[in-house]
């Protein structure tokens, strides 16, 4: 077997042993209501991560926006789900869901070449901040969105929901700040994993592709892939949208999983941005395992703190991301990290040295 | 006469975008990272001012005085522990996401000392509103003195980086450490004191950003924090008079798009600004513009 596929059935073997576990806890009985909230937004998370992870690891480009992605993948299929479920009610929920995913995909990853056109000329720190200007323009217009639908046709507004003109208030579909209300709950933990699967399986394809190769020659030297003829544009724009594409399934699993979807500064602020790139770099840049680790781990984390200090533990959280940081990066740690390694072999080799002697 | 009003605002919230800009601009000139926590430092300059001047009933002057201290100390103290051991990491990202995690720490030590209630901040500033033309137009003490002094502060600023030799020493740091370092100047002193203006500033920055908009949380840093990175980034990142500029101009588009256009749209208005001023001129207002070499 080649090393490329065993190490992409590793990662998926992991999530799909994760999976039968916490299925058998759950069945057993063993899991807190709690937990089980948590479930759906691990694989949220999980997917999110794993889609940025293409853009900062692979290509290599400091995206700040992906959370403005989540947001048009999650608002455009709620808002199909609940056109299905008001005029077309006999439809069944898989089929309906299967759709909604499409197309809160298909939106974002349009959204994604559309912004990745202008914005991907820019470089580093700069394409940085620019992409956080558009993912708090997108969670801003969603804000201000009016749209309903009646037998008149449809109604649309940017001012308030007074202005559709609209004789039965129950038809507005987006309600401005208050968002959609009433999406079918359609997610759950065993779809939230088949997604995650599909989606690590196309970043993993994706990776160990032609197009990959030229993608992630493009990040270690731009200047070299483009004089070996790599179309730069056209390598960083398919990664740039791709990622977005899937961060917009991130964004359908998240709305199909609350019965209100609103645009907040938490859910699809620039704080969720900087939370998925945490889960990327403590992962690992371009490590796709990593990535899902980091995403469930760090999800956990504050739940699992909250049983042990309730009050203090964003506190801990933040100094364990500064802890890991510091134990990872930092040079000096790097060199200390190697000698105590050094040490502890020489230590082991002696004692089988020992033996042998024996 | 309104217009004359809203652009007085703007210049007022712009100034102290450009405080804030200006430490952004100096770390980033320096130390080539994004200090994310910057944002909150201002919080905790803020809430230094509101602990010595509300609860402890001592004189403005004193809060002011004792927020910028602090907020020194802590600029330092974040620069010692958290960034310095990743100056020479492999990846610049990791040293921007220690600068999100010392983010998340000093908000929830904010939360955790203050609680999650807005605090109401008693300005600083105790002098009437000027009238003009009439009455027709009214500008608060606030906005005067956060004006003026932005503009001294500028000038100070100004002089210091061009007529010290500690200036010099940190256009030359800015420019290259390993050269700065042979010619004899203290590259982590440089840095440090760098990281100290920047605070400084931040501290004076929170007490008149506080002080025009009374409501104090541990998250009031956060959002003014982004606004003056884009102000920097508006203007030139590294560029100490882009910082200003970016600042001043993001603050008036902020406060006309409030009241012309749609006040909910503002942030978006400010921030689809600066994607066209990034996609016309990719390096700012002022930025310089370095050819990648092969």
């Amino acid at each position: 077997m080649k090393k490329t596929v065993r190490s992409n059935l590793i990662t998926i073997g992991i999530v799909v042993i994760a999976y039968i576990i916490v299925q058998i806890l759950i069945s057993t009985g063993n899991i807190s209501s709690l937990m089980k909230g948590l479930l759906v937004p691990m694989c949220v998370y999980a997917i999110a991560a794993v889609s940025l992870n293409l853009t900062v690891g692979i290509l290599g480009e400091l995206s700040l926006g992906h959370a403005g992605f989540m947001c048009v993948g999650a608002f455009s299929s709620a808002f199909f789900s609940k056109c299905m479920k008001m005029f077309v009610p006999g439809m069944p929920a898989g089929v309906r869901f299967l759709i909604a995913i499409l197309i809160g995909a298909a939106l974002a990853g349009l959204f994604g070449l559309l912004i990745g056109i202008p914005v991907l000329r820019l470089k580093g720190d700069y394409l940085a901040i620019v992409t956080l200007a558009f993912g708090e323009i997108i969670k801003n217009i969603v804000n201000i969105l009016y749209l309903g639908i009646d037998e008149n046709g449809v109604h649309f507004s940017m001012k308030n929901s007074l202005d559709l003109n609209m004789e039965n208030s129950d038809n507005i579909i987006i309600n401005g700040a208050q968002g959609i209300t009433g999406t079918p709950n359609d997610s759950n933990f065993t779809v939230g994993i088949i997604l995650l699967v599909v989606t690590l399986l196309i970043v993993l394809n994706l990776i160990h592709s032609r197009d990959g190769r030229a993608i992630m020659a493009i990040r270690d030297n731009t200047i070299a892939a483009e004089s070996v003829g790599i179309p730069v544009t056209k390598y960083k724009l398919m990664a740039f949208s791709i990622s977005a594409a899937l961060a917009g399934v991130a964004g359908v699993l998240y709305a199909h999983n609350l019965s209100t979807l609103t645009a907040l500064p938490k859910n699809f602020g620039y704080n969720q941005s900087i939370m998925i790139l945490v889960f990327v770099v403590l992962g690992g840049m371009g490590n796709i395992r990593g990535s899902v680790i980091a995403a469930v781990v760090l999800t956990l984390l504050p739940e699992l703190l909250r049983g042990v200090v309730s009050d203090s533990r964003m506190l801990i959280y933040a100094i364990v991301l500064i802890v890991i940081m510091l134990f990872n990066w930092a040079p000096a740690c790097l060199e200390w990290r190697e000698k105590v390694a050094a040490s502890v072999k020489t230590k082991l080799g002696k004692k089988n040295v020992s033996k042998e002697v024996q | 006469m309104s217009f004359i009003t809203y652009l007085i605002n703007g210049i007022s919230l712009g100034s102290v975008y450009a405080l804030i800009a200006l430490g952004y601009t100096m770390v980033y000139g320096i130390a080539k990272m994004l200090n994310f926590a910057h944002g909150d430092v201002i919080m905790v300059g803020g809430f230094t001012c509101y602990t010595i001047c509300s609860t402890m009933g001592m004189h403005p002057l004193l809060g002011i005085l004792v927020s910028v201290v602090v907020c020194t100390v802590l600029g330092i103290t974040i620069e010692k522990i958290a960034y310095k051991p990743l100056r020479k990491a492999s990846s610049p990202l990791a040293v921007l996401i220690t600068a999100i995690g010392v983010s998340y720490f000093l908000q929830n030590i904010a939360l955790l000392i203050f609680g999650a209630n807005a605090k109401s901040f008693t300005s600083v500033v105790d002098m009437e509103a000027v009238k003009l033309a009439d009455g027709e137009i009214v500008i608060s003490g606030v906005t005067i003195v956060t004006i003026v002094s932005c503009i001294v502060i500028m000038i100070a600023l100004m002089l210091f980086i061009n007529k010290t030799k500690m200036g010099q020493a940190m256009l030359a740091v800015s420019e290259d450490k390993g050269a700065a370092q042979l010619m004899g100047i203290n590259v982590n002193g440089t840095i440090s004191l760098t990281f100290a203006i920047g605070s400084a500033l931040a501290a004076i920055a929170g007490v008149l950003l506080c002080s025009a908009y009374p409501s104090l949380t541990p998250y009031t840093g956060s959002m003014p924090g982004i606004k003056a990175f884009v102000a920097a980034v508006f203007g030139g990142i590294g560029s100490i008079p882009g910082a200003f500029i970016g600042g001043i101009l993001l603050g008036v588009i902020q406060i006309f798009s409030q009241a012309y256009i749609n006040s909910q749209m503002a942030d978006a208005i400010v921030f689809a600004v600066l994607i066209v001023v990034l996609l016309v001129k990719p390096t700012g207002l002022l930025g310089k513009n370095i050819q990648e070499k092969v």
